[in-house]
C-alpha cells in the first residue's frame, strides 16, 4: 500500500493538516502537498481510468506530463475537468471526483473494452464505422459520442475572474530550477530588466530532491539565498506559478500565471495570461523522464523512478514497501538508494545494460540492493495493483527467469529535454545517439525580426543532465548573450561518474505480440507497441500520419511521455532511424490553459464594446427593442403597452407617414473631406461627379471598389469650395474612412486632401413626415421653408436654440429634415423635438420603420440588396454613374464582360399574387435543371416586407433580365416544400413621382 | 505576431496594432487598360517563398500606410519605408542582397 511516512518530506509541513475530499470520502493531507501526493498518502493509488479501454490507472509521474491522474475539480462555478492531480496544489476544502468511469472507479463497466482489446486495435474505428454509411450518423456516432470524452464539461458559469498582463522584459527565463536560477543571477548582473518564471510554487526544481549539497550548504538553504539575492535586484521579477505557455514570432511570449488556483477563495483573478515582448527568451525547463515499455506497464503502481523519489523525499509518501527499480541509466538508482534508505525494501535493481551503472550502481551494492544487469521485466503482475514482476533477459523473447512480489515498479527509459519553446518558433532538433535524447539544434533556430535567434535552451532542456553541467551551460549561455564579461563563480555541485544510457525501445527486445500489445507507450489514449507497429505496417509511415492513426501523443499530455518511445518504435517498425522518423510538431500551449485565462477581462458587457448614440440611454427608458448594427446598439422600434414588435413598427410607420415621427440617425457615418482636390478626390471615389456639387447642396452617391462592387451609399453635401462631408452607411463609416486614407496615402498621394470621421462628434436626428416642417418651425429659428430650404439643400442655422446643420434629404419618402448638433446636446435636442412636436402626435421610429418605408420607396439597402457582388447597373442606377468622368474606381471592372452580361440579376419590385409576404432571401426558380438535377434557379429576394402603407406584403429581389419582364408571375419553393408566387413590378411602391418628399 | 518599425511613428509595432493590406508596388491599371493588364492589376499576385514585399498599415496607432520588406519562411524583417514610393529604397535592396544574395521579386533585385 501507498502510505505517508513518518519522516520526510521537504515539501510538506507537517505542523498544517488539510482536509479535503474525493469522490466524497473525506481524506487529510498537509500543507504544500499536492493532490496526488495526498491521495497516495491515503493510500490511493487508483485515480482514474483510460480513455479508451477504461483501463485502472494511477499516478505516473510527478509533475506537468501526467497522463492519468485527471479529476473533475471544484464544483458550481468553480468546477474544472481534467485537472492534473500532480499538479494541483492542497488546499482546504478542496473537492476531487475521478471521471471517465460508469458507474464508479473501482468497478467501471467500460472496462470491458479492454478484454476486447485484442478486437480494438489502431484505427478500429475507421475501419469498422465506415460501412454501411446511414448507421454512422445514427448508429454509431451517437453510441460513440456518448462514451467518448474524459471529464464532464461545466454546466455553472465560471464564476471566477481573468486577466491579461502586458509586460516588457530583456531577458525572460523560464524554468526556476538550479540551471533558470543561475540564469537569472548573471543575467540579472548586467542591470538588464529580467524575468524569471517557474511553473512550480517551488524554487530549486529537481536539485530540491536530488541534492543534498550545494556551494558547502544545504539546497533548500542555497535556494532560498539565491532567491533572495534575485529578489533583492531591482530589475528581476520573479514570479511562481507561471508557465511559460508558448513562444511566437519575434520573441513573443505567452505566461500563464495561476494566482489562486491554490487558494481559490482569495480575492483577484484565478489566473493571468501575460503576453509579454522579449529580446530574448532563456528556457532552462529541464527534462522529463520516459517510461520503458514491457508488458502490463500501465498498472497502477508502476510510476517513473524520478517520481517516485519525488513522493518520497518530497512529500515524504512511500508508494509501496517493496520497489522493483526496472532502467536503462543510471539516474534511477537514486531512486533505489533513497527507497532502501528510507527503511524500505528494494528487492532488485533490474538494469537492461549488460555493463550496469557507474558509481551509483557501487553505492546500491554496498547498500545491499540485488542489481541485475542485463534483464528486463517480461511482465508485471496485478489486477488493480502491482503484485508482482517476471524478470528475463533483456536480449531475448521474455522468458520468465524469476517471479519477483512487489507492490510498485519504479522505471526509467531515460530523459528527454523539454525542447517545446524551442521548437514552437522554429527551433529544430537533433538525435544525439549516445545519450538517446532530441536536443536543440542551435544552428537552426528560431529566428526573430532581425534573423538573428532570440531563444536559448539551457541546462538539462539542452541536454546536460548533470547538475554540474548544467549550471555551466546557464551561465555560459546567459553572460554571452546578455553581454556580461565576469560573470559570478559558479556554485560548486557534486559530481558523479555515470555509465552510459542505453537505448531499449521494447522489453525485452526480443518480445512477440502477446508482450508488445500490453506494453503501453500512451496511458490515457490506450496506445501500446503493437499498434505503432500496426499503423507503421499499414503504410501510416510518416510520424503525424502513425500519431493521427494511433492517437499516440494526442491526450492530454500531448504526448509529454509517450513521443520519444511511440516514434523510436515507429522507427524500429520501418527500419529506420530515429531523426530519420523525426518528431510530431510541438505546439503550445506546453500544458493546457484555461479559456477564461485566454479570454482575459473580454466576457459579458465587456466582451465587445458597444458603441452609444447620445439618445441611447433614452431609447433603453423608452423600452425600445435594440438591435446590433455594427458595434452600435440601435432602436429596432419602440412597444407601446402590450404591442408586439410587428404592431409598433406598424404604428410608427403609419403615424410617420400621416404626421410626424423621430429617427436617432447619429450612427450614419459622417466623414469630412478638404482641402483643394476633395472635389478630384471624390470624383475618384464615387460613381457620380462630385466636384459639380454647388456648395449648399446635396447630392446622392454611390462608392464602388476597385473590383466595380457597390459598397457604400449616402448623400454628400458640399460645404463650400474646399469641403464636403460625406455620409456613409452606419456600419461603414470606419470602412469608407479607411478606403479613403488607403487611396490618399497609397496612389494618389500628392493630391491635397485630408479626412476626418466626424461620426461621433455630432448627433443626426431625422425630423419625418407631413408635419416635420411644422414641428421646426414650432421650435423657432432658421427659415425652413421651401423657398428658403428646398430639397437636396443643406444649410447652418439655429433650431429652438440649438446651433444645427439641416439637411432637405428624404430616406422615407416624405417630408424629411436630418438635423445635426453637437453630440453633447443631442439630447436635449431630441427632447425639445419631442416637445415641439407633441401637438402632431410625435413618435419616435426604429430600424425597422426605416427599412420598411425606405422599401415602399424602392430605395436599395446597402447588405441588403447588396453583398459584394453585386454592381450599381443590376440596380438600376445607372443616373447615379456618370458617363463624362474617364475614371473612377471601379469603372474598368464594370466593363469586365461578365459585368455587362446582359443576362446578369437586375433589380425589380416583387408582389405575391396572394399578398403574402415572401420569405427572407427565396430563391425564384425558372425552366430546366442544373448539373446537380436542381431546380435552375433566376432570382432571389432581397428586401421583404409586410408594408402597413399598402397593407400587403413587398419585396425587392435580383432577377434575370428582371426590368425586361415587368409583369410576369415567377415562382419561389418555400422551405416547407409549398410554393408562393410573385408579379416582377417596379420597386417604388410608394409615391413614384416623388410628390411628398419635395414640398 | 510580428513586429515591424512604422517608418512615419518610429514605433516598433506588434502585429495587434497592424492591418495588413497584401502585395506593395502594385501598379493601377484604369479605363482604357488592356484585359491582360487589369487582370494583372486586380487579381495576379505574388506567392513567393523567401523575399516578399507588402503593404501594412499602422491602424491602431499613426493610421499610416508603409511597406514591408520580409521573408515569407524564416519572418526575418528586412526593412519597412514610407507607402509613397514606386520601389525599395536602395539602402534596403542592399540589406536584402547582404542577406539573400541573387535574390529578385517582378521588376526588382
Amino acid at each position: 500500500m501507498s502510505t505517508r511516512l513518518s519522516s520526510g518530506g521537504r515539501l510538506i509541513d507537517t505542523s498544517k493538516p488539510i482536509s479535503f475530499t474525493f469522490n466524497g470520502k473525506s481524506l487529510k493531507g498537509y500543507e504544500g502537498d499536492t493532490l496526488a501526493s495526498a491521495l497516495l498518502a491515503n493510500d490511493q493509488m487508483l485515480m482514474g481510468r483510460s480513455f479508451k479501454y477504461h483501463r485502472p490507472r494511477g499516478v505516473v509521474s510527478s509533475g506537468a506530463e501526467e497522463p492519468n491522474a485527471l479529476v473533475n475539480l471544484g464544483k458550481g462555478g468553480k468546477f474544472e475537468p481534467n485537472q492534473r492531480a500532480t499538479t494541483t496544489e492542497l488546499f482546504e476544502g478542496l473537492q476531487a471526483t475521478s471521471q471517465n468511469h460508469w458507474p464508479s472507479l473501482e468497478f467501471d463497466i467500460g472496462a470491458i473494452n479492454s478484454k476486447l482489446s485484442r478486437f480494438l486495435p489502431a484505427g478500429f474505428y475507421y475501419k469498422m464505422f465506415i460501412h454501411p454509411r446511414p448507421l454512422w450518423k445514427h448508429v454509431y456516432e451517437p453510441f460513440i459520442r456518448q462514451s467518448a470524452g474524459l471529464g464532464q464539461a461545466p454546466s455553472a458559469k465560471d464564476s471566477s475572474t481573468y486577466e491579461h498582463f502586458y509586460a516588457f522584459y530583456d531577458i525572460a527565463i523560464i524554468g526556476g530550477g538550479l540551471a533558470g536560477l543561475q540564469a537569472a543571477r548573471v543575467a540579472g548582473a548586467s542591470g538588464k530588466r529580467v524575468l524569471l518564471m517557474e511553473q512550480t510554487a517551488h524554487w530549486g526544481g529537481r536539485a530540491q530532491i536530488d541534492e543534498e549539497m550545494v556551494d558547502g550548504v544545504p539546497v533548500d538553504k542555497f535556494v532560498d539565498d539565491t532567491v533572495a539575492h534575485l529578489q533583492s535586484l531591482p530589475n528581476v521579477t520573479l514570479r511562481t506559478r507561471m508557465m511559460g505557455a508558448g513562444i511566437y514570432d519575434h520573441g513573443y511570449l505567452l505566461g500563464y500565471e495561476r494566482l489562486s488556483d491554490h487558494v481559490p477563495d482569495a480575492a483577484g483573478p484565478r489566473h493571468r495570461l501575460w503576453r509579454i515582448r522579449v529580446g530574448h527568451i532563456i528556457t532552462a525547463t529541464g527534462a522529463i523522464e520516459r517510461p520503458l515499455s514491457f508488458a502490463e506497464n500501465d498498472k497502477p503502481g508502476v510510476v517513473l523512478a524520478s517520481a517516485l523519489r519525488d513522493y518520497l523525499i518530497g512529500y515524504g509518501v512511500s508508494l509501496g514497501d517493496r520497489t522493483v527499480v526496472v532502467t536503462n541509466n543510471d539516474d534511477a538508482y537514486l531512486t533505489a538508494i533513497a527507497v532502501k534508505n528510507a527503511g524500505l525494501d528494494v528487492p532488485a535493481i533490474i538494469d537492461a545494460r549488460q555493463g550496469g551503472a557507474g558509481e551509483l550502481g557501487e553505492k546500491a551494492r554496498a547498500l545491499g540492493i540485488r542489481v541485475e544487469t542485463g534483464k528486463g521485466i517480461a511482465r508485471v503482475l496485478g489486477g488493480k495493483r502491482v503484485t508482482g514482476v517476471q524478470i528475463c533477459a533483456q536480449v531475448g523473447e521474455g522468458a520468465p527467469l524469476e517471479e519477483i512480489p512487489c507492490d510498485c515498479v519504479a522505471m526509467s527509459g531515460g530523459w528527454s529535454p523539454v525542447v517545446h519553446l524551442w521548437s514552437h518558433c522554429g527551433g529544430k532538433l537533433y538525435w544525439d545517439a549516445e545519450n538517446v535524447m532530441f536536443r536543440p539544434d542551435v544552428q537552426n533556430y528560431p529566428i526573430g525580426y532581425d534573423g538573428n535567434t532570440f531563444v536559448a535552451v539551457v541546462g538539462a532542456a539542452n541536454g546536460h543532465l548533470a547538475l554540474d553541467a548544467a549550471i555551466k551551460d546557464a551561465c555560459d549561455q546567459t553572460a554571452s548573450l546578455a553581454g556580461v564579461s565576469n560573470p559570478p563563480e559558479l556554485p560548486s555541485v557534486a559530481s558523479r561518474q555515470d555509465a552510459l544510457i542505453e537505448a531499449v525501445w521494447m522489453m525485452p527486445a526480443g518480445a512477440g505480440i502477446k508482450l508488445r500489445s500490453k506494453a503501453w507507450l500512451d496511458f490515457q489514449n490506450d496506445v501500446k507497441v503493437s499498434d505503432l507497429q500496426l499503423a507503421a505496417q499499414e503504410g501510416f509511415e510518416s510520424v503525424e500520419h502513425a500519431k493521427r492513426y494511433t492517437t499516440l501523443g494526442m491526450a492530454t499530455d500531448q504526448g509529454k511521455l509517450s513521443n520519444i518511445n511511440g516514434l523510436a518504435t515507429l522507427a524500429g517498425a520501418l527500419n529506420a532511424d530515429i531523426p530519420a522518423v523525426g518528431t510530431t510538431t510541438f505546439r503550445p500551449p506546453y500544458t493546457p490553459i484555461s479559456m477564461g485565462a485566454i479570454a482575459g477581462h473580454s466576457r459579458d458587457e465587456v466582451f465587445q464594446p458597444i458603441r452609444q448614440t447620445p439618445m441611447h440611454k433614452w431609447h433603453e427608458a423608452k423600452g425600445a427593442y435594440m438591435e446590433p448594427v455594427g458595434y452600435w446598439r440601435r432602436p429596432y422600434c419602440y412597444p407601446r403597452g402590450g404591442e408586439t414588435h410587428a404592431q409598433a413598427v406598424e404604428r410608427e410607420i403609419n403615424q410617420t407617414r400621416s404626421s410626424l415621427g423621430l429617427l436617432d440617425a447619429s450612427t450614419l457615418g459622417k466623414l469630412v473631406v478638404k482641402g483643394p482636390d476633395a472635389g478630384k478626390f471624390l470624383d475618384m471615389l464615387y460613381t457620380n461627379m462630385m466636384s459639380t456639387l454647388k456648395p449648399g447642396k446635396c447630392r446622392y452617391g454611390l462608392m464602388c471598389s476597385e473590383n466595380g462592387f457597390l459598397m457604400d451609399d449616402g448623400v454628400v453635401a458640399r460645404i463650400d469650395e474646399d469641403t464636403f462631408l460625406c455620409h456613409t452607411t452606419s456600419g461603414g463609416a470606419d470602412r469608407i474612412h479607411a478606403h479613403m486614407e488607403e487611396w490618399l496615402q497609397t496612389e494618389w498621394w500628392d493630391w491635397k486632401v485630408y479626412v476626418v470621421n466626424l461620426t461621433e462628434q455630432l448627433a443626426q436626428v431625422a425630423v419625418v413626415g407631413p408635419n416635420a416642417r411644422r414641428a421646426l418651425e414650432k421650435l423657432g429659428g432658421m427659415d425652413v421653408s421651401k423657398e428658403a430650404l428646398a430639397f437636396m439643400e443643406w444649410k447652418d442655422g439655429t433650431l429652438g436654440g440649438f446651433d444645427a446643420r439641416v439637411y432637405r434629404i428624404s430616406f422615407s419618402g416624405e417630408l424629411s429634415y436630418e438635423i445635426a448638433v453637437l453630440a453633447g446636446q443631442g439630447l436635449a435636442f431630441w427632447n425639445a423635438l419631442l416637445e415641439a412636436g407633441e401637438e402632431f402626435g410625435v413618435t419616435p421610429y426604429g430600424t425597422e420603420a426605416l427599412h420598411v418605408m425606405r422599401a415602399e420607396k424602392g430605395f436599395i439597402m446597402i447588405g441588403d440588396e447588396t453583398d459584394g457582388t453585386v454592381i450599381p447597373q443590376d440596380l438600376g442606377l445607372q443616373w447615379a454613374i456618370s458617363k463624362k468622368k474617364e475614371d473612377f474606381l471601379g469603372k474598368r471592372a464594370q466593363e469586365r464582360s461578365h459585368m455587362v452580361d446582359p443576362d446578369r440579376w437586375r433589380l425589380v419590385g416583387l408582389e405575391t399574387t396572394d399578398g403574402s409576404v415572401l420569405p427572407d432571401g427565396a430563391y425564384a426558380v425558372g425552366e430546366g435543371k442544373n448539373a446537380n438535377g436542381q431546380k435552375n434557379t433566376i432570382g432571389r429576394v432581397t428586401s421583404t416586407y409586410y408594408s402597413p402603407t399598402l397593407k400587403r406584403g413587398i419585396a425587392m429581389g435580383l432577377v434575370q433580365n428582371g426590368p425586361e419582364r415587368m409583369g410576369e408571375v415567377i415562382v419561389f419553393p418555400k422551405t416547407d416544400g409549398t410554393e408562393v408566387t410573385a408579379k416582377i413590378v417596379d420597386q417604388v411602391f410608394y409615391d413614384k413621382e416623388g410628390d411628398k418628399q419635395d414640398v | 505576431m510580428l513586429i515591424f518599425e512604422c517608418p512615419y511613428c518610429g514605433i516598433h509595432a506588434d502585429e495587434t496594432e497592424l492591418s495588413p493590406g497584401g502585395e506593395a508596388h502594385l501598379k493601377r491599371f484604369g479605363p482604357g487598360a488592356s484585359d491582360e493588364d487589369f487582370e494583372g492589376y486586380l487579381f495576379m499576385r505574388e506567392n513567393p517563398k523567401g523575399v516578399h514585399f507588402e503593404r501594412w498599415r499602422h491602424s491602431n496607432g499613426c493610421g499610416k500606410w508603409f511597406h514591408a520588406a520580409r521573408c515569407t519562411m524564416t519572418l526575418e524583417v528586412f526593412g519597412t519605408y514610407k507607402a509613397q514610393t514606386f520601389e525599395p529604397p536602395q539602402e534596403i535592396k542592399d540589406k536584402i542582397t547582404a542577406k539573400r544574395p541573387g535574390w529578385s521579386w517582378r521588376t526588382f533585385s
